[in-house]
């Protein structure tokens, strides 16, 4: 069967130069004017002064640009921010209460109290994995942990600490 | 990164019609692999159009005990399916083996089987490189090859293929359906991956604007008892060494049925027919499973840096044949 593809709508096509995109983070709406080309990641730190999400490699390999893009962890380096519009990005900044104190997260306390850091670079994106990890039952004990936080490389090998924490916020049942 | 253009696709008629407008057009799923090498200049699309909001991400089971796996549905996802899991082990342990779980959540099925080689001189992007720039050579021939294919190579290239589900869906006969300006095809997966020979730049039988909708998986009895088994330089989060997909029946002691496809080897995902046809009949025994095995790679074409895949190959092949004929399939 042949379509007719000639007749078929095309989709409004956005630059390569800039053009407004809607973004929401962390629950507030913001307009953007970016190239296409911008990754999810550059617009958090560069255009939305997020500078939580870290950029480590900046092609996919060591976690440290690790957010949540509809409740679901992913690699804001490989993920253009245009193709976030209509979704909700959730980043480490967005983890704490936004109260007046602004509680940490469970699992940001459990990092402090476990040392779980030593240049603290990858940390960001080591909580926001970990905390989806708890959330998907994949930390039943450290093998599975040290598993399904694989996409996350800490170059000071805090990992013991790392998943010390995570057991702490597994075992107190507080991690979501 | 080269400044691109972006459309967003309502209907998959949309999106095929947006890429085929465009001769630079390329569609835009997970982009896991596609923006990387975008970033790095190996790959030049100036339009993508994101595909991410079609209907293309349903695990469906179908009445014969078939599945149906959309196109955009991720890997996460469709490991995490019960369906898939119970039926067909081997593609779930496939899934759960390769890339970390950040970038399961984002890549696509579709995309996978489109995602590009590692050989480290296709993405530098100036090496000589017949499959980024046709007719430029070879790097990796007389190159750093410790990783590269043994089978299925060519004097073009020998990248290996990359994908760890591929290697389960060969096994399986599974079968690629497309939509594109021709309307829609059905693509016996062994014939979607295509041997480099002298196009290594041509790597699937797909048109410009033709896109993949959906892999479906017939139903397969011995499935039911499969296995994925991995060998990489590291224990989480890294491309195969070697991988095995086994799948096999044994009746009164003798294979009656064998499905068998290896990873990390070829120039694509490697279904190892000779090694399944020598098994048919014979004792379920390691010394079938060696012959097997020594089949197989007899087909090998080594260099030095990667003559150890032939003895990693076999034995990966016997433990994962004495695996699936045990039942003890983790």
């Amino acid at each position: 069967m042949a379509m007719g593809v000639e007749t078929v709508a095309r989709p409004a096509k956005r630059g390569p130069g800039t053009a407004p995109v809607t973004m929401s983070v962390n629950g507030h709406a913001h307009e953007l004017e970016i190239e296409p080309r911008v990754s999810l990641l550059d617009a958090l730190r560069e255009h939305l002064g997020l500078t939580g999400s870290k950029k480590g490699c900046d092609q996919g390999t060591c976690g440290a640009c690790t957010v949540w893009v509809d409740g679901r962890r992913v690699l804001a380096c490989l993920t253009l921010a245009v193709t976030c519009e209509g979704r909700e990005v959730t980043t480490i900044e967005g983890l704490a209460g936004d109260g007046e104190d602004q509680d940490l997260h469970p699992m940001q306390e459990a990092f402090v109290a476990h040392d779980a850091f030593q240049c603290g670079y990858c940390t960001p994106g080591q909580i926001m994995s970990a905390v989806k990890l708890l959330e998907e039952g994949h930390a039943g004990d450290d093998a599975q942990i040290a598993e399904w936080m694989s996409g996350n490389i800490c170059r000071c090998a805090a990992y013991p600490h790392i998943r010390a924490a995570i057991r702490d916020v597994r075992d107190a049942g507080s991690g979501t | 990164m080269r400044p691109v253009s972006y459309a967003r696709a309502a209907s998959v008629d949309e999106a095929i019609a947006a890429v085929r407008a465009d001769d630079d057009g390329a569609f835009l799923a997970g982009g896991t692999t596609e923006i990387d090498l975008l970033r790095q200049n190996v790959i030049g699309p100036r339009l993508l159009v994101d595909i991410n909001d079609l209907p293309l991400n349903r695990v469906e089971e179908l009445p014969d005990g078939g599945i149906r796996i959309g196109a955009l549905a991720r890997m996460s996802d469709v490991a995490a399916t019960p369906s898939v899991a119970r039926a067909f082990p081997v593609i779930s342990q496939a899934l759960l083996l390769g890339a970390s779980a950040q970038l399961r959540n984002m890549a696509s099925m579709g995309g996978n089987m489109c995602q590009r080689v590692r050989c480290g001189y296709f993405r530098d992007a100036t090496s000589p490189c017949n499959k980024r720039d046709p007719g430029s050579g070879c790097a990796a021939l007389g190159g750093f090859n410790r990783g590269h294919a043994i089978l299925g190579t060519s004097d073009w290239c020998i990248a290996t293929h990359p994908s760890d589900v591929a290697v389960a869906l060969v096994a399986l006969d599974a079968v690629v359906h497309t939509r594109g300006p021709g309307g829609e095809r059905a693509i016996g997966i062994d014939d979607f991956f295509l041997l480099p020979g002298d196009t290594p730049e041509v790597e699937h039988p797909l048109d410009h604007g033709e896109l993949i909708v959906a892999i479906e998986v017939p139903a397969t009895a011995i499935a039911r008892r499969s296995a994925y088994l991995k060998f990489r330089d590291r224990e989480s989060y890294e491309f195969a060494l070697v991988s095995v997909a086994a799948a096999a029946r044994v009746a009164d002691g003798a294979i009656a049925d064998v499905r068998l496809a290896l990873g990390g080897v070829g120039t694509k995902p490697w279904r190892a027919r000779r090694a399944e046809q020598s098994l048919l009949g014979r004792p379920a025994q390691e010394a079938s499973f060696a012959e097997a095995a020594g089949q197989e790679l007899a087909l090998a074409t080594t260099r030095p840096l990667n003559a150890f895949k032939v003895e990693l190959a076999r034995r990966a092949i016997v433990r994962a044949l004495a695996t699936v004929t045990n039942g003890e399939v983790s």
